[in-house]
C-alpha cells in the first residue's frame, strides 16, 4: 500500500524561492556591472569579485565555525551584498577596501543579529558607510585606474559631479558657471560616464535593471518613485526659488547614487517596511534626508546615510502602517 | 585642572546624592504594603517560574502559601517535599508528605512496532498534525512525534528520541510541573508516582480501539484482553473502552501484570532485568 | 473589461487540463459507504436499519438540529450496516453501508431530460423542498442551503450572486455544467431568487473560461434578464464568498461578519443546478460532478459520481495508481484536503480528486523570512501572514486578535508565495481558532 503525503493545505507552490530572487537582482546588477568593466576594466572586476567572494566566505566561517548552525550561503544573498558594496566604491579602491568592508557587511551588519531576515540594517550600507568615515582619503578619491581595454574614452578624471558642484559652491562660483566649466551635460550623465563610483557611472544600466526588477516582480516600485519623486520636488522647490545655489530636479536624479540606492539598496526586503503604504512613508523620508544632507550638510553625498537613518525608523514603520484590512474602509450597502 | 576635577567630582557627588535621596523618598511613599513573610518563602522557593503549583509564579505561590488556610493543598513540584517542609516550618505549621510525581508518556508505538501508513509534510507540530488528520500510523490514538511536548518543557527532562520516535523523559530532571501534559493533544502524559527507588508500572498505551483493530496498527497495544486484571492481586487494573489501566495508588509492583501481557503493552521501569522466562512465554503465545 | 477584488490575490496556473472532459456517468459500484456527516452542522440521524431494503433517492437519514441537512441513498439495494468508518482523515464517521443491487429509483423522481422552466412551488414551499431533498453548498463547505436561502430577522437580501468562478486550479466540474447544463443552472438561481425575494441576480465567471461566458450571456439576454453574467478577472482566490461580493458588486464583508450583512447571498452553480433538480425534477442530492484529474494520469475525466463511492474505486476506474501520484487530494489544489485513507468515501461536496506528483508538492525546506513582504502582498484579506505567523509560535493571543486573525479565509496564498518557504497558514489556522473561540465566547453587546 503506497504511502501518500499528507499536508494540510495549499499542496501547490509558486515558483519563487530565496534564492531566485537574489539571482533576479544580481542579473539586474549586470547592465551596471558590464558597464563598469566597459569603462574602468579589471579594477570593476577585482572589487566585485573580492567583494562577493569575501562576503560569501565570511558567512560560511560564522556559520560553521562560530553559530554552527545551518549553513546557508547558497541563496546567494551574502553574494549580493558584496557585489553591491563593491559598486559603492570608487573604482580605485584597493583590493583591502572592499575586503574590510564585505566583513563589517556581513560580519557585524548581518551575522550579529542572526542572518538573513533579522538584520536592522542594509548590510552593504553599514559597510560602505563605516568604509567612508575609516577611509575618507580612499573613499573619495575617484581617479580613474588604467585599464588596459579602455582607450581614448573621453572623461572626467576626478571628483563626482556632486562633489565639484559642492566644492564650487564652497568657493563662491555661481552654478552656471560651474556646468559650463565641467561640461555638465545629461546626456552624458545619463548613458555614458561621469564621476563616481563603480555602480554609478550609468543611470541606463541602472534604469535598465530596475525594469527588470518590476518585470520579474521582484520589487514593486513605490520606494525608488517615491524616493525619486521626493529627491525631485524638495530640490526642485530650492532650485525655482534660487537656481543659483541650488542643483535642478534632474542633475540631483542622475548623479550620486539615488539611482542604485532608490532602486537597489532601499528595496533591500529585510530592511525595508512590509505595507505599501509604509514604503511611500520611506522613500519619502529618504528622499528628504538625502536633499538635506545634500543641500545644507558637509557631505556632497547623502543617500546612503538617509537610508540608514530610515532603516532605524522601519520597525516603528511596521507598527503604525498596516496594509489596508479587507472589510474595513469600504461602505457597505 | 585640579580645580577643574575637584568641581567635577564635588558636582557629581551632590547629584548622585541628590537622586538617591529622591528616589528613597519616592520608594518609602509608593511603597505598597505587604506581609514581610512572603519575601521570605519567596526566598525559600526554587524561583523557576514554571507554574507547575498552578500558581502565577513563585511570587504568587508564596503569597497564596502564605494566605492559605491550610498547606495540604499547596505543593510546589520543583522543590518537592523538602521545600514544601521548609516553607511549613517557617510559617509554624504542618503539612503531609506527597509522594513524589513524575511525568509518564504512555505510548510504546515506535517506528518499528507501529509502522507509518502516510508521510506528513506540514508544519513539525503535533498541534498541526492532530488537527489535520489522525495520524501517520494505523493507530490514531498514539504519539504524533513532531515533539510539541519537548518544546514546552522547561527542564530539559524530556527529549524526543530519534530512533524511536517517541519522546523520553528524565526522571530525574523532571519536576511534574505539567507543561507536557497541556502541550500533548493526544493526552498521553500522565502524573504517576515515582515510586521506591524510581520503579513504576504502566499501562503504555492509549488506544480504545477493539483489539484487532489496535493489534494490526500497532504490535504493542494494549488489545483489552483483561488478563493483565485477572493476575492483579491488588485490584489495581480496571479496563474500560478496550484499554487496561494501573491505578499508581493500588498498585504494588509485583509485576505479574508485566509478564501477563501477551502484546508486551505494560511496561516496568528501573526494575532488574528479567531472566528470559519471560521470552519463552510471549513466543509460545504468538 | 474583468471585474476583479481589491486587495491581495495570486497568479498560479489554472492547469484546466480535464476542460474538455464531457461529464459521463461513474460505473456503479458495488458498495456505498454513505457518510451522515456530509454538512457543516451535526450530523444525521439514520432512520433505516440494517437489513432494510432502499431505493435510489429514498431518505435514510433525518436532519438532526438547526444546521443539519437530510441524506439520501445515492443507490437501490439493501442497508448492510450503520457504523463509524474512517474519513478521508482517518477520524471514525457514522456511515450508512449499503450493498448494491441494480438502480431502482423513487417513483417520484422526474428522470427525463426535458427541463421543465416554469416554477410553481412557491417561495417558502422552495425553502421546505430544499430542505428536504438535502440541498447542501456544493462549492466546499456543505452548508445547509435552505439556511443560507433564509436570512436572519433583520437582515434583508438585496442580491443573489452564483459562483461560477472555479478559481482554484485543476477543477473543471463546474466548467462543465455550465456548458452541457447552463439553462438548468440559470433556472435554479431564478428558484432562489424566488426564494429570496430578490429581483437582481449576478453569475460571476472567470474569463478563462470565455465558451462558458458566451453561453450563458447568450442565454440570459435572450430569457433570463434579471441574471447578469460578469466576466471576473483569473486570480486566486476570486470565487472565496468575500472577494466575489467586492467584485461584483464593490462592498466588502465587515471582520466577523457574513456576506447577508452586505445584502448579498452567495451560491455556488453546483448548487444551484441541484436546486433546479430538487425542486423541478423532485431529485434529492445523492450525486455530483467530480473532476478526476492530474498531470500524471494518461486521461482526465469528469464523472456525475453517487455519493458513498470509494477513492479507491475512483483509481481503479481510471485504471489504477499512476507510477508517480504521491498526494491525492480531496478537492482543490489550494483549498482541498489531503487524502490519508483511500477507502474513504466521498460526500455531496466532494468536487475533484486530484492526484499530484511528488515534485509537484513536496514541501521545501523551511528557511529564514526574508521579509519580503510576498505573503502581505497576496493576503486578500489585508493580513500580515508573517508576523501572524511568528505570534502564533509565540502564543500571543491578545496581539492575533489585534492583528485580525480571525478574518483570514484560509484560502493558501501566503504559503504559495512564500519565497522561504514557510508554512505559515499551518500556525495561523490554530491560532485563528483559538481566537475564534474566545471571540465568540464573549458577551454580544
Amino acid at each position: 500500500m503506497k504511502k501518500l503525503i499528507v499536508s494540510p493545505a495549499p499542496h501547490l507552490h509558486g515558483e519563487k524561492t530565496t534564492r531566485n530572487l537574489m539571482r533576479d537582482v544580481i542579473i539586474a546588477l549586470s547592465p551596471s556591472l558590464l558597464v563598469s568593466v566597459y569603462y574602468f576594466g579589471f579594477s570593476a572586476v577585482k572589487l566585485a569579485l573580492v567583494g562577493a567572494v569575501t562576503a560569501v566566505l565570511v558567512e560560511f566561517v560564522i556559520q560553521r565555525y562560530i553559530i554552527k548552525g545551518k549553513i546557508t550561503i547558497n541563496d546567494y544573498s551574502a553574494a549580493l551584498t558584496g557585489l553591491l558594496l563593491a559598486l559603492n566604491l570608487p573604482p580605485n579602491s584597493p583590493w583591502w577596501i572592499v575586503f574590510i568592508g564585505s566583513v563589517v557587511a556581513i560580519g557585524i551588519a548581518k551575522m550579529t543579529y542572526g542572518g538573513i531576515g533579522q538584520n536592522l540594517f542594509n548590510p552593504a550600507l553599514v559597510g560602505r558607510v563605516f568604509l567612508l568615515v575609516s577611509f575618507p582619503a580612499i573613499m573619495t578619491d575617484w581617479t580613474i585606474p588604467a585599464s588596459w581595454f579602455r582607450e581614448g574614452i573621453d572623461a572626467n578624471t576626478g571628483a563626482t559631479a556632486l562633489s565639484i558642484v559642492k566644492e564650487g559652491l564652497a568657493k563662491g562660483i555661481p552654478m552656471d558657471q560651474i556646468f559650463s566649466e565641467n561640461n555638465f551635460s545629461y546626456t552624458q550623465m545619463l548613458f555614458s560616464k561621469i564621476g563616481g563610483s563603480v555602480g554609478e557611472v550609468s543611470a541606463f544600466a541602472l534604469i535598465l535593471g530596475f525594469v527588470y526588477l518590476l518585470i520579474r516582480k521582484v520589487i514593486k516600485p513605490h520606494i525608488p518613485v517615491a524616493i525619486i519623486a521626493t529627491v525631485m520636488v524638495f530640490s526642485g522647490i530650492f532650485w525655482l526659488i534660487d537656481p543659483g545655489h541650488y542643483t535642478d530636479p534632474l542633475f540631483n536624479v542622475l548623479t550620486g547614487g539615488i539611482l542604485i540606492g532608490s532602486v537597489f539598496m532601499a528595496t533591500d526586503y529585510v530592511t525595508s517596511p512590509m505595507s505599501t503604504r509604509g514604503m511611500v512613508f520611506y522613500g519619502v523620508g529618504i528622499g528628504i534626508i538625502t536633499m538635506l544632507i545634500r543641500n545644507f550638510g558637509s557631505y556632497p553625498e547623502g543617500i546612503s546615510f538617509a537610508i540608514l537613518i530610515m532603516n532605524a525608523c522601519v520597525p516603528l514603520i511596521n507598527t503604525y502602517f498596516k496594509p489596508k484590512r479587507f472589510g474595513r474602509e469600504v461602505n457597505n450597502g | 585642572m585640579t580645580t577643574t576635577i575637584i568641581f567635577t567630582i564635588v558636582c557629581l557627588s551632590l547629584l548622585g546624592l541628590g537622586l538617591a535621596l529622591i528616589l528613597y523618598f519616592t520608594a518609602q511613599k509608593f511603597k505598597v504594603e505587604e506581609d514581610p513573610r512572603i519575601d521570605d518563602v519567596e526566598a525559600i522557593l526554587p524561583g523557576a517560574n514554571c507554574g507547575g503549583c498552578g500558581f502565577a509564579g513563585c511570587r504568587a505561590f508564596a503569597e497564596g502559601c502564605v494566605k492559605a488556610e491550610s498547606l495540604d493543598t499547596m505543593y510546589c513540584p520543583v522543590g518537592g517535599n523538602d521545600v514544601m517542609k521548609n516553607v511549613a516550618v517557617y510559617l509554624g505549621r504542618t503539612i503531609a508528605e506527597k509522594a513524589p510525581q513524575v511525568a509518564v508518556v504512555k505510548c510504546n508505538g515506535n517506528c518499528d512496532s507501529r509502522p507509518k501508513t502516510s508521510n506528513y509534510d506540514g508544519y513539525p507540530s503535533c498541534a498541526v498534525m492532530s488537527t489535520l488528520y489522525s495520524g501517520d500510523t494505523g493507530c490514531r490514538y498514539g504519539c504524533l512525534g513532531q515533539g510539541d511536548c519537548e518544546l514546552s518543557c522547561k527542564f530539559d527532562a524530556l527529549k524526543m528520541d530519534p530512533r524511536t520516535g517517541l519522546p523520553e523523559i528524565d526522571a530525574d530532571k523532571c519536576t511534574a510541573c505539567g507543561a507536557c501534559i497541556k502541550a500533548c493533544p493526544k493526552i498521553l502524559i500522565e502524573f504517576r508516582n515515582k515510586g521506591p527507588k524510581g520503579k513504576r508500572i504502566f499501562v503504555s498505551c492509549m488506544n480504545k480501539d477493539k483489539g484487532g483493530i489496535a493489534r494490526k496498527s500497532c504490535s504493542v497495544a494494549c488489545i483489552g484482553c483483561t488478563k493483565c486484571q485477572k493476575v492483579c492481586a491488588y485490584d489495581a487494573i480496571t479496563i474500560s473502552s478496550n484499554l487496561a489501566y494501573i491505578d499508581y495508588n493500588k498498585c504494588k509492583l509485583c509485576r505479574k501484570c508485566v509478564v501477563e501481557c501477551p502484546t508486551n503493552a505494560i511496561w516496568e521501569v528501573n526494575f532488574p532485568v528479567r531472566v528470559p522466562k519471560k521470552e519463552v512465554l510471549t513466543a509460545e503465545e504468538q | 473589461m474583468s471585474k476583479t477584488f481589491s486587495i491581495g490575490g495570486i497568479h498560479p496556473s489554472d492547469n484546466k487540463i480535464s476542460v474538455k472532459a464531457a461529464i459521463e456517468n461513474f460505473p456503479l459500484m458495488e458498495m456505498a459507504y454513505i457518510s451522515l456527516s456530509q454538512h457543516l452542522g451535526a450530523p444525521a440521524e439514520p432512520v433505516v436499519a440494517k437489513g432494510d431494503k432502499v431505493k435510489t433517492g429514498q431518505l435514510i437519514a433525518k436532519a438532526n438540529g438547526f444546521i443539519s441537512a437530510n441524506v439520501h441513498s445515492s443507490v437501490s439495494g439493501t442497508v448492510s450496516s450503520i457504523e463509524l468508518l474512517p474519513d478521508l482523515a482517518g477520524n471514525p464517521v457514522q456511515h450508512i453501508v449499503i450493498k448494491v443491487e441494480g438502480d431502482d429509483w423513487l417513483e417520484n423522481i422526474n428522470r427525463s431530460s426535458e427541463i421543465e422552466r416554469e416554477i410553481k412551488l412557491s417561495g417558502p414551499e422552495i425553502l421546505v423542498k430544499i430542505a428536504e431533498c438535502g440541498i447542501v453548498g456544493l462549492g466546499g463547505a456543505a452548508f445547509p442551503t435552505h439556511i443560507k436561502l433564509s436570512p436572519p430577522p433583520g437582515k434583508k437580501a438585496e442580491y443573489l450572486i452564483i459562483n461560477g468562478a472555479e478559481c482554484e486550479p485543476y477543477l473543471t466540474s463546474d466548467y462543465r455544467i455550465m456548458l452541457e447544463q447552463p439553462e438548468e443552472i440559470l433556472i435554479g438561481a431564478k428558484i432562489m431568487m424566488k426564494a429570496l425575494n430578490v429581483n437582481k441576480c449576478f453569475l460571476g465567471i472567470e474569463d478563462n473560461k470565455p465558451k462558458a461566458i458566451k453561453k450563458m450571456k447568450g442565454l440570459c439576454s435572450k430569457s433570463y434578464p434579471q441574471i447578469k453574467v460578469v466576466s471576473l478577472l483569473k486570480k486566486y482566490p476570486q470565487g472565496g464568498e468575500k472577494q466575489l461580493i467586492d467584485a461584483i458588486v464593490k462592498r466588502q464583508v465587515p471582520s466577523m461578519g457574513l456576506p447577508i450583512d452586505t445584502g448579498v447571498v452567495v451560491q455556488n452553480v453546483g448548487t444551484a443546478l441541484a436546486v433546479y433538480e430538487a425542486v423541478q425534477k423532485n431529485k434529492p442530492l445523492f450525486e455530483g460532478i467530480v473532476t478526476v484529474t492530474g498531470k500524471c494520469m494518461t486521461e482526465q475525466r469528469n464523472f456525475r459520481m453517487r455519493v458513498g463511492t470509494t477513492f479507491e474505486s475512483m483509481i481503479f476506474a481510471v485504471g489504477g495508481f499512476p507510477k508517480d501520484a504521491e498526494k491525492l487530494i480531496s478537492g482543490g489544489p489550494m483549498m482541498g484536503k489531503a487524502v490519508s485513507r483511500i477507502d474513504a468515501s466521498s460526500v455531496k461536496s466532494t468536487s475533484a480528486l486530484l492526484l499530484l506528483t511528488e515534485k509537484e508538492t513536496k514541501r521545501g525546506e523551511e528557511g529564514n523570512c526574508i521579509r519580503c513582504a510576498k505573503c502581505v502582498e497576496a493576503c486578500p484579506m489585508g493580513l500580515e501572514p508573517f508576523l501572524l505567523n511568528r505570534l502564533s509560535r509565540a502564543g500571543k493571543i491578545e496581539e492575533l486578535e489585534a492583528n485580525m486573525v480571525q478574518d483570514c479565509i484560509e484560502c493558501g496564498s501566503c504559503i504559495y508565495t512564500c519565497p522561504a518557504n514557510i508554512p505559515l497558514l499551518d500556525t495561523i489556522r490554530l491560532s485563528k481558532a483559538q481566537v475564534l473561540k474566545i471571540l465568540r465566547s464573549r458577551p454580544k453587546k
